[in-house]
């Protein structure tokens, strides 16, 4: 127990300055932003974040010609989920590529125009089939700039829909963040919001390095307000840092991607029901980690909480519980906890398919019995 | 419905080609020789000036074409390329020697393909383009590294793990860098959509330049591989994509391993040319002509080099088990691609017996100084600086990365984004 106390570095890793956080210069520019768009609340207008993702591919197009588009129906067809629409008659052909079905293909063929000084947007239909792809994610993109002695770079960008997606059973509904996020050489985030749809996806475009960025299906329709801030086409979101999207003292929500979603109509609930505040944690960003956010939060509330939807084993939700227990195990009264998908591939018929994935009424419930309310 | 018609409709044509096959294939077969010493010059013609171009003659069995005119069967030379072509052989068998040596006293470890007997395809390529053009191949990438242009000490270094090796001890035998070349792709076949990549781009930027992807028989069988083929004639690309095929993927004999080993016909829709590969000028000459192809804007190749390997897969295989010892004495006597260009120099009278014997020298001593500078290299510290450098491009990194315990975790400095040049573009 003398030997696990001793362990714990929560205070090196608090003691670490927010000051250190913005680094690089594409991360400089933007992070004062992050705290000046609240203020704009006035010019805000509402936006879906499909029309975010859209923005944020066509700004930096325009701003760079060696940014293009790659992937399956981005060009005539307007994207399977029309992120791409309009791109094609903006930018051409040359720079809006349709691909054929053949992923580890098109995949090591954007990996291979990235090494050669291109900057792409690989975009996969869904997550689900960019495992046919994975050997050129990992051991192409990845991996390069380590086994180069850092001589030969690979900025691009893939992204695509992942995780939960209603009705299409098995094969073309799983959440692979923990996959991508366990491999170092690569950064990772997964946008919730329109805002973060934009600024995150523009920060993948602009960085030197791989980039996965993990969108979900469900989030492509809905609207957020985007502030005027992150309406400028120089709106960036600096990787590594979480964003609080509702304080609170009583227990510390972490989630990502479309479970902040749920997060948030379950804390209303909780707070409504038992009067509870709980604070939800918006990762934003998978790969780095923002560790500090989560240390931070469980020192104000003492108990901590995971919500994701992926497979349980191996998962999101472990890794955070088990960095919780790292940095933050003499703040918790009670041992973390996680909400995850079930370890089942994902069934078809609806009332299997809601029993396999986080419901806000099982958040509420869980937490309620965290909370001893 | 369908399926009461499918099996007829397939069947008619096929019983309708048979008997076309049957009757074509023999007539139009030839196959290529491998022979290193079938060019022919006249003595005659061989100037006296070094730097004067003569013309030399491939053998008529130098090339097989697939839906395409051969290339000319004349090569424009000059005795200095022959000479360094000579050179550069020699020392990139040298150097593979070395490495060998060195596996053998257990100061290389891991993973080693030498590339031993193969040496004419990758001189034969490089001196056929330029520094601006691109390579990329598989982990047998010891020689090509050295032709695009690392030196002898910073591949061995590379190979002992040093500091000073070509990838700063990083890579090892299968990842090495360099202008204009790629690397040292340790996943069979992945390399060749990689490549239609770097051809991609340089389409892109309208840039003149070819690239050339490399990959084994082994790896013709992989299913990226087609899908580079596709996309690549589909838009165009300026690639040549070239099987190495040196008899075996692995242990496993081509002829064990794919349906057609015809490599230079899996292309299909996309011309293709076989090329005696153990004859450095038959490379050159291919090569050529494919890069000018290329920036016509013909699209795709598929090449085959047909060569021989003399090791073993890698370090741990003798390489006799799935072949015989006569086999590759046979080879190594009869078609080995240095043999051969010294018997022609000497026929030819481009050099002396006593001046080739100079250039061996030369090629063996400057090889040998710069493995005894490998070795004298030292490996990298063992820091966490140097362990968790280059993960990511300098300067934006996360603010952190974990270590084995928490302690261990590794905090970068605060310092500005410093994006290397890629060698793509130095």
């Amino acid at each position: 127990m003398v030997g696990s106390r001793l362990a714990r570095p929560a205070a090196q890793l608090l003691r670490s300055s927010p000051s250190a956080l913005p680094r690089s210069s594409f991360q400089r520019v933007s992070a004062p932003a992050v705290s000046r768009w609240r203020t704009y609340a006035s010019g805000s207008k509402e936006m879906t974040v499909r029309d975010a993702l859209n923005e944020a591919m066509a700004e930096e197009m325009e701003k760079n010609s060696k940014v293009f588009v790659l992937g399956e129906e981005v060009a005539q067809y307007n994207g399977a989920y029309k992120v791409t629409k309009g791109l094609l008659d903006r930018f051409g052909e040359k720079r809006v590529i349709d691909s054929p079905i053949t992923e580890s293909g098109f995949a090591g063929l954007t990996v291979g125009a990235a090494l050669a000084g291109l900057h792409p947007i690989c975009e996969f239909m869904t997550f689900n089939f960019a495992m046919q792809a994975i050997d050129q994610i990992i051991n192409s993109a990845a991996k390069t700039h380590y086994m180069s002695g850092g001589i030969q770079p690979c900025n691009i960008t893939f992204r695509g829909p992942n995780g939960f997606a209603s009705g299409v059973a098995a094969q073309h509904s799983q959440d692979y963040t923990a996959w991508y996020g366990s491999i170092p050489g690569l950064k990772v985030v997964a946008p919730y919001s329109s805002e973060d749809a934009k600024g995150l996806l523009k920060a993948a475009i602009r960085d030197p390095n791989p980039v996965v960025v993990l969108e979900n299906e469900l989030l492509y329709g809905l609207q957020f307000e985007m502030s005027e801030e992150a309406q400028s086409d120089e709106f960036v979101i600096p990787f590594g840092k979480a964003k609080i999207e509702r304080p609170g003292k009583d227990i510390t929500m972490v989630t990502l991607s479309r479970c902040v979603g749920q997060c948030l109509v379950a804390a209303e609930q909780l707070k409504s029901k038992y009067g509870v505040e709980a604070e939800v944690i918006n990762l934003r960003s998978i790969k780095p980690m923002d560790v500090e956010a989560i240390v931070k939060s469980v020192k104000k509330t003492g108990l901590m909480m995971a919500v994701e939807s992926g497979f349980p084993s191996f998962g999101v939700g472990a890794e955070l519980i088990a960095l919780t227990c790292e940095y933050a195990f003499d703040y918790l009264d009670a041992p973390p906890i996680r909400v995850t998908g079930a370890e089942v591939p994902t069934p078809y018929a609806q009332k299997l398919e809601e029993m396999a994935f986080p419901s806000e009424q099982l958040i509420v419930d869980y937490a309620a019995k965290l909370l001893k309310v | 419905m369908l399926s009461r018609f499918a099996p007829r409709a397939c069947a008619a044509p096929i019983r309708r080609n048979a008997p076309i096959r049957a009757a074509f294939s023999p007539i139009v077969r030839r196959n290529v020789t491998t022979d290193a010493a079938s060019t022919h010059a006249e003595k005659s013609d061989v100037p006296a000036e070094d730097d004067k171009p003569f013309q030399v003659r491939l053998s008529d069995e130098a090339f097989e074409t697939y839906e395409l005119d051969p290339p000319p069967y004349t090569l424009d030379t000059t005795k200095k390329e022959l000479k360094q072509m000579y050179y550069d052989m020699v020392a990139v068998r040298r150097m593979e020697m070395a490495a060998d040596r060195l596996y053998k006293e257990k100061k290389i470890r891991g993973f080693c393909h030498l590339s031993t007997g193969q040496e004419a395809v990758a001189v034969g390529i490089e001196h056929a383009i330029t520094k601006g053009d691109h390579l990329i191949t598989a982990y047998r990438c010891h020689g090509f590294a050295m032709m695009r242009g690392g030196t002898v000490r910073s591949i061995i270094g590379e190979l002992l793990g040093r500091r000073e090796g070509i990838a700063y001890g990083k890579g090892g035998s299968m990842h090495m860098f360099s202008t204009g070349f790629y690397g040292g792709n340790g996943i069979v076949g992945a390399q060749v959509p990689v490549g239609a990549g770097v051809a991609f781009a340089n389409m892109y930027e309208n840039k003149d330049k070819v690239t050339l992807a490399l990959y084994g028989d082994g790896a013709s069988n992989q299913g990226q591989v087609f899908e580079a083929f596709n996309m690549a004639k589909l838009w165009n690309i300026p690639i040549i994509f070239g099987c190495e095929n040196n008899k075996y993927g692995m242990g496993t004999a081509a002829n064990r391993a794919a349906a057609n080993t015809d490599y230079y016909k899996r292309g299909q829709y996309i011309p293709g040319l076989k090329i005696n590969g153990m004859d450095v000028l038959s490379v050159k000459a291919a090569v050529q002509y494919g890069k000018q192809w290329c920036l016509e804007g013909k699209g795709p190749l598929v090449y085959e080099y047909v060569t021989y390997r003399y090791g073993g897969h890698s370090m741990s295989d003798p390489g006799t088990t799935y072949r015989t010892r006569e086999e590759i004495q046979r080879m190594r006597s009869t078609n080995d691609p240095i043999a051969g260009l010294k018997q022609k120099l000497l026929d030819w009278e481009v050099v002396t017996e006593d001046e080739l014997k100079g250039i061996d020298k030369e090629a063996r001593s400057h090889v040998d100084e710069e493995v005894a500078a490998a070795e004298a290299m030292a490996p990298p510290d063992a820091t966490p600086e140097v362990l968790y450098e280059d993960i990511y491009v300098r300067g934006s990194e996360p603010q952190f990365l974990r270590g084995r315990i928490p302690e261990e975790n590794f905090y970068y400095p605060d310092r500005p984004v410093e994006i290397p040049k890629s060698p793509a573009q130095s």
